[in-house]
């Protein structure tokens, strides 16, 4: 009795807190006590306002949600408890997952043996087999997950079709119910007459609750798209492997949804860097100018003067011995590989916090000279004030617009770090270590194509999706933009 | 101007002190040779013998900043720091693992690089601008909209996407040139067409749409619409008047990086088998060869300081009212 209560007690994973997602964490609490921030305040409110009017931000906006919310749950790290125990003392495995291994845990357990191709039944490579009567032959084995619930090969074309179908379906009502569901949570007396109205202008984003503007007809559209996808994709992969296997049999898919998760750290981590460098920097440059301003732009014009590539791969070969050299810091290769990615944030902030900090040195000399800075300064308030005061929220812009421009350059940039062999751990599972893996399988015959392909398409979708955002983000923020209409 | 350069060149030197230091302390400080031999050894086979013979091979057996054993001068020159770094301020880059000259590599592998960066940067320039002028010309019209829709495109695609996708079509799928390889020589024509055109494609959505910006930019000035009361037609007004007028601040990207083409490209020279100074350096990376990283981030620094000199001296030829002073 007393040692079944304790079974049921038990909880069966110890959850891990690795520095990487530490640091998201920290990131995310920022980035909703500065949304909260804003919401009060309606003349920051206001460019945010202008943002929302793009169609094609808000559905930029809205791929990129997506891959954050893989990535945020895909941060959620814990150790599960090993069936043995230690003379009563709980085991965990060494093995680090995230909720999100979790969620799509037959794509991580289900490998096969090798490559094979996407929606394949069969392995890419023959093996040799012994048939009914003892022959030896060579034939293509079939695959021991994918499509292992088809009897006859023959089926297979059919039941791709039938399963996209179904899924997508799925997907469509699932949504379709949920935007009912919302628009009747949030009824509002004047969505009285909407039914005129045309399907997607009014129907449907009144359904939702949101104002009938026409920035949220693509979203809502956008909305429906995703969401037959997902069905689609869902439905399928649980029996196929959809983007193929890699050498190690490995689910393509898989591997590509995990490496979003590297890919926004390094867009994102990297951030807490540079952003207090260049802004501390930047302000005290051109604020007090004299020597603080000769030191900074002696520190910052040593640094850009060295190629960043260079700079960085010394500084990681150099981090790399540090590792090396003390292999008792870390209890499991998760946490290391993950100190390591941490560590590449930390040299990649540190390499290229000069061009956003020159930005803000010469905006601040310009500020300073301003009448309202003078006339505070002649009031006698402090320089601290008048920085924080006066200064700061006049760069807002200027920093905000670096920073999301920077964001897909540095999703790019892991995978060409990787590449070098100054990237990410080769344990962990990024953009740059599957094209790395991939791109020497194109000499086979027949061709090896689907781990570049799939890398490159989520690669392109991610930075596609902040690039176009990232616009929208600047040309309403930019004050030099002329604007007649709000 | 003269006695601007010579102040210019003066002043890169504290920055150059800086870049060393800052190498100086990365590689020596931050691991202590000791560290570093035990990486390259590997862990098993690490007794303090051996480690020694690593670092005497090397010479990095001395101390760092001051030799105390040592008498009379060699208290300072006896060390890692006067041997190792600040030897480079002579270009004296001593010797890579495989025991061969770092500066003599550098200048045989300086050919091929600029074999390919060279070609690429001149031919990328004319399109780029050409392709910018376009836009402008069509501005506010569909084709501007595609045209900067295409650029977006393009810059959101990796830079090894070109590359492998480049290689894999016209050279697997068409045959038209060979994968990888280089001859020297006029020969080697056939190895360095594709690298060029890979690099000038890869560089066009970034490029074009920032000259675009620079344009659109210079297009609302007061001397345009002069240009065009007087009766110019279109074309003439951007290629002639605005074209001039905004090579100060294309200049200000596109001279720096002048003096850096003689590193080459990591990517395309790696890919493509070039003996450029840009696999050299990624194969020093990878063999974990730290003199040659060394050398190659001071070699960097310096050309990097060149191009903002020659970014100052070429706003004179353009632009007639700068005078250096």
């Amino acid at each position: 009795m007393h040692r079944a209560l304790r079974e049921v007690d038990f909880v069966n994973f110890t959850p891990v807190i690795l520095w990487s997602d530490a640091l998201v964490f920290l990131l995310l609490a920022t980035c909703l006590a500065t949304v909260w921030f804003v919401r009060q305040r309606e003349h920051l409110l206001l460019p945010w306002r202008r943002v929302a009017q793009s169609g094609v931000a808000l559905v930029s906006l809205l791929v990129l949600a997506l891959f954050f919310g893989v990535g945020l749950l895909d941060s959620l790290h814990f150790r599960t408890v090993l069936p043995q125990s230690n003379g009563g003392e709980k085991v965990y495995s060494s093995e680090v997952l995230s909720v999100f291994d979790k969620l799509v845990e037959p794509l991580r357990t289900q490998t096969e043996k090798t490559y094979s191709a996407p929606f394949a039944l069969t392995l890419y490579a023959k093996e040799s087999a012994t048939d009914t009567q003892g022959n030896i032959v060579r034939e293509y084995p079939r695959l021991q997950y994918g499509g292992a619930h088809l009897a006859d090969e023959a089926q297979r074309d059919s039941d791709v079709v039938w399963r996209t179908l179904t899924g997508g379906a799925a997907g469509f009502i699932a949504v379709t119910l949920l935007l009912v569901g919302i628009a009747a949570f949030r009824r509002r007396p004047q969505s009285g007459g909407v039914n005129a109205k045309p399907f997607f202008n009014g129907w449907i984003p009144a359904c939702a609750g949101m104002t009938s503007h026409k920035a949220w007809q693509p979203v809502i559209i956008a909305v429906f798209i995703l969401a037959i996808l997902t069905g689609a994709l869902v439905n399928l992969a649980s029996v196929y492997h959809v983007l193929g296997t890699d050498k190690v049999g490995q689910d393509v898919l898989y591997l590509a949804l995990k490496s979003i998760r590297t890919g926004l750290i390094i867009g994102t981590v990297t951030t807490l860097v540079t952003l207090p460098l260049a802004l501390l920097l930047g302000i005290a440059a051109g604020y007090f100018r004299g020597w603080v301003d000769d030191v900074i732009q002696y520190i910052y014009t040593v640094l850009s003067s060295i190629p960043s590539v260079l700079l960085i791969a010394a500084a990681v070969l150099m981090m790399q011995v540090t590792i090396d050299t003390n292999p008792d810091w870390f209890t499991t290769t998760a946490a290391r590989a993950d100190m390591r990615l941490v560590a590449l944030c930390f040299i990649l902030g540190v390499t290229s916090w000069t061009g956003l900090c020159r930005l803000l040195r010469g905006e601040t000399l310009k500020l300073r000279e301003m009448e309202y800075i003078q006339a505070a300064q002649s009031f006698g308030v402090s320089s601290l004030r008048i920085l924080t005061r006066h200064i700061m929220p006049n760069l807002m812009h200027i920093i905000l617009i670096a920073l999301v421009m920077d964001f897909s350059a540095l999703v790019l940039a892991e995978a060409v770090l990787s590449y070098v062999g100054v990237g990410v751990d080769p344990s962990m599972i990024s953009f740059g270590t599957m094209i790395n893996g991939a791109r020497l399988e194109m000499g086979r015959e027949p061709m090896v194509w689907w781990a570049l392909a799939a890398a490159f398409t989520f690669m392109l979708v991610l930075v596609l999706a902040a690039n176009l955002f990232a616009d929208a983000v600047r040309d309403a923020f930019d004050p030099r933009l002329s604007r007649n209409t709000l | 101007m003269i006695a601007y350069l010579i102040r210019r060149i003066l002043y890169a030197i504290p920055i150059l002190i800086g870049v060393n230091l800052l190498t100086f302390a990365l590689f020596f400080v931050v691991n202590t040779p000791d560290d570093m031999a035990r990486m390259q050894l590997g862990i098993k086979r690490v007794t303090p013998e051996a480690i020694d013979k690593w670092k005497q091979q090397r010479g990095y057996d001395k101390p760092l900043f001051v030799n105390t054993a040592a008498g009379g001068t060699g208290k300072i020159f006896d060390t890692i720091f006067w041997q190792k770094s600040a030897s480079m301020f002579v270009f004296d880059f001593g010797y890579s693992d495989d025991g061969r000259s770092i500066s003599r590599e550098i200048a045989t592998r300086m050919g091929p690089s600029l074999a390919i960066a060279l070609p690429t940067f001149l031919i990328g320039l004319v399109v780029y601008v050409s392709f910018a002028l376009l836009m402008t010309l069509f501005r506010g019209t569909a084709l501007d909209w595609a045209g900067v829709a295409l650029c977006v495109l393009l810059m959101s695609i990796s830079g090894l996407f070109y590359i492998i996708g480049g290689q894999f079509v016209v050279s697997k799928l068409w045959h038209l040139v060979p994968i990888s390889g280089y001859t020297g020589g006029v020969d080697s024509f056939k190895f360095v067409l594709l690298p060029i055109l890979i690099g000038v494609i890869g560089g066009v959505g970034s490029s074009s749409r920032w000259y675009r910006t620079i344009y659109l930019e210079e297009i609302g000035k007061d001397y345009v619409r002069t240009a065009r009361a007087k009766g110019l037609s279109e074309l003439r007004v951007l290629f002639t008047h605005v074209l001039k007028n905004a090579m100060i601040p294309i200049l200000t990207g596109v001279v720096v990086v002048i003096p850096l083409l003689f590193m080459g490209s990591l990517l395309t020279e790696s890919f493509f088998g070039i003996p450029g100074l840009g696999s050299y350096t990624i194969d020093a990376i990878n063999a974990q060869d730290f003199s040659v990283v060394r050398a190659m981030v001071f070699l960097g620094s310096v050309l990097y300081i060149a191009g903002l000199i020659l970014t100052d001296v070429s706003y004179t030829v353009v632009d007639p009212r700068v005078r250096l002073q």
